[in-house]
């Protein structure tokens, strides 16, 4: 299980605040605090609100790598921020993210290509979000054949479904899961899967538990990597034991405490 | 029509132990032996490397032994003189190492006192010049009393101190932290309590890469199929990234085959069986063969015949690196 840290992300609060303020201790104290807890990437994604995007960009990148080694998943809608965040990444990074839309795949395909980055593919189109699972996986398809058409490798592009909110789209859950599992048959070698986990508890009470759950079932269903809180105690607690469920790790006793230190 | 050829990627290999000290390191070993380091299954060359040889391990007592007599008679001028029999072992049988069981520390034999068994070791130490086992008498009180001034003798010689289990490591893993040496963990084929007793272990923060697995390996035809899949699943666990199943494993091969009928029942009892004398050095090869493939790196063993039969599987099985 890849799991992609959070937390460095201008919806937050206190991460827009650092970054309108050019502050950068939050910043690292924050890249610090997800690597030591698992994470095997760093999501950095400088918010709506940023006004000069691509230099917020290039900030945020320098202050995260000056605290941690782990690579970076660029998170932007702006491809300009994107691209300035690739010129500065240490290690191969992941574009987060295209959807099923010409322009977009012509853009992101390349760059990602020339920086051996992986990206991530969401299932949407111009149009918005299918409601069912055939229609999420039309799009998948057409983003394994734009990977095909740049020559770019299967196991490099990750497809999200895109988990909603269930307090407002309950039926998308299952058809969520569905995608998942169906994504695995459209090539081979299959893309990756990931998603956004706390998109799922957005304004629900007991905002862990359903995150932690909808994880368990996701990963039933095959998922290889998720944006997740890493420091959620009780979802890294989840993971652990889902993976150890499907035999993906040896049990031990101790298999909670390791789980962390992993890779 | 060509065939191609599958090969599997693994994201993680096993890690390597060094065992010994040379002088430049602090000890007195003519060379240090590495083992591990592996980055796919046991001789798969074309897939991933194997950058050390397994290992050959001659067992050594510090009392005259109760093996039977095929496994006693390669070593009847030596048996009671340790430092000789070691000796005889690396120089005459080529062992590529040296392991020393104390079983004279037992207060039911000998009951040798801790100072007595340091003596031993000094002995032995200076008799040959591979890299050194040792293990304790098996009583864990004694045993307790006793590795910790082993390791305090041997320090800087960077030994491999037994055996650590689930249920009493502490001692044993102290005495390495603070005089540099390495571990056998015992478990009981069962690889969860393998992967826990490594965890156990490395929180005492000695690290992974003092660490060996006995993962307890059975004769053949007592369930060798058991410690067969034990060991493959440690394999596959290391090769795909989990670092607590990462460590070398060892193999007492000459124990266990002293414990069967097999190796031991003369031919007037069972006819069919054949001559002892060759049916037991056989046992003992043939069961150190199959977990030389299921992946062991050093092996124990009684009897310098199979010693030789051993390193020349090893030798074929390496050509092809």
């Amino acid at each position: 299980m890849i799991l992609i840290g959070e937390r460095i992300n201008g919806m937050f609060r206190d991460v827009a605040r650092a970054i309108r303020a050019r502050d950068p201790e939050p910043i690292r104290q924050l890249a610090r605090l997800q690597e030591a807890a698992g994470a095997d990437y760093l999501d950095v994604n400088v918010g709506p609100t940023a006004a000069e995007p691509v230099e917020a960009m290039q900030w945020l990148v320098r202050v995260v790598q000056e605290a941690s080694d782990l690579p970076l998943c660029l998170d932007s809608t702006n491809y300009d921020a994107i691209a300035a965040g690739l010129e500065l990444a240490r290690k191969p990074a992941v574009i987060n993210s295209v959807y099923a839309d010409r322009p977009r795949i012509e853009r992101a395909f390349p760059m990602a290509r020339k920086h051996g980055a992986k990206l991530i593919g969401l299932c949407m189109d111009a149009k918005g979000i299918p409601k069912n699972s055939e229609n999420r996986l039309a799009l998948a398809m057409e983003l394994v054949a734009a990977a095909a058409e740049y020559d770019f490798p299967l196991e490099d592009l990750w497809i999200d479904p895109l988990i909603l909110p269930v307090n407002v789209a309950q039926d998308h859950g299952p058809e969520v899961l569905e995608t998942l599992r169906q994504v695995k048959i459209l090539s081979d070698p299959p893309p990756k899967t990931v998603i956004g986990l706390s998109n799922a508890s957005q304004k629900c009470v007991n905002r862990s538990l359903v995150d932690r759950t909808f994880m368990a079932m996701a990963m039933c269903c095959g998922l290889d990597a998720a944006i997740v809180n890493v420091n959620d105690e009780e979802l890294m607690a989840t993971i652990a034991t889902a993976r150890i469920i499907l035999n993906q790790d040896v049990y031990a006793d101790s298999y909670l405490k390791v789980f962390k230190k992993r890779g | 029509m060509p065939v191609e050829r599958i090969k599997e990627r693994y994201p993680s290999k096993v890690g390597e132990v060094v065992l010994g000290a040379t002088a430049a390191e602090g000890g007195t070993r003519a060379h240090r032996v590495k083992v591990g380091g592996d980055s796919t299954l046991p001789f798969l060359h074309f897939e991933g490397e194997m950058p050390n040889r397994p290992v050959i391990a001659m067992e050594v007592q510090d009392v005259v032994p109760e093996w039977n007599p095929v496994f006693t008679a390669p070593i009847r001028d030596v048996m009671g003189d340790p430092a000789a029999w070691a000796q005889k072992c690396v120089e005459e049988f080529g062992a590529d190492l040296v392991y020393l069981k104390l079983a004279g520390a037992d207060p039911e034999k000998q009951d040798h006192s801790p100072d007595h068994c340091a003596g031993t070791l000094r002995k032995v130490l200076e008799a040959v010049k591979v890299p050194l086992i040792v293990t304790g008498c098996g009583v864990e009180d004694k045993d307790d009393a006793v590795m910790p001034v082993i390791a305090e003798a041997g320090a800087g010689e960077n030994l491999l101190l037994g055996t650590a289990t689930q249920d009493h490591y502490k001692t044993l893993t102290a005495a390495c932290m603070v005089h540099k040496h390495n571990i056998i963990a015992l478990s009981p084929i069962d690889i969860n309590i393998c992967k826990q007793l490594n965890i156990l272990i490395s929180e005492m923060n000695l690290a992974l890469d003092r660490i060996v697995i006995d993962p307890s390996v059975g004769a053949l035809g007592y369930g060798i199929e058991y410690t067969y899949s034990i060991m493959e699943r440690i394999r596959l666990g290391a090769l795909q990234g989990d670092r607590m199943l990462s460590m070398p494993v060892l193999c007492t091969v000459g124990y266990e085959v002293g414990r069967v009928k097999e190796a031991s029942a003369g031919a007037d009892e069972f006819p069919s069986w054949g001559e002892l004398a060759d049916r037991a050095v056989l046992w003992e090869a043939m069961t150190a063969s199959c977990f030389l493939q299921a992946g062991g790196h050093i092996f124990v063993l009684r009897h310098p015949g199979s010693v030789r039969l051993l390193r020349r599987q090893i030798d074929g099985l390496m050509a092809g690196n």
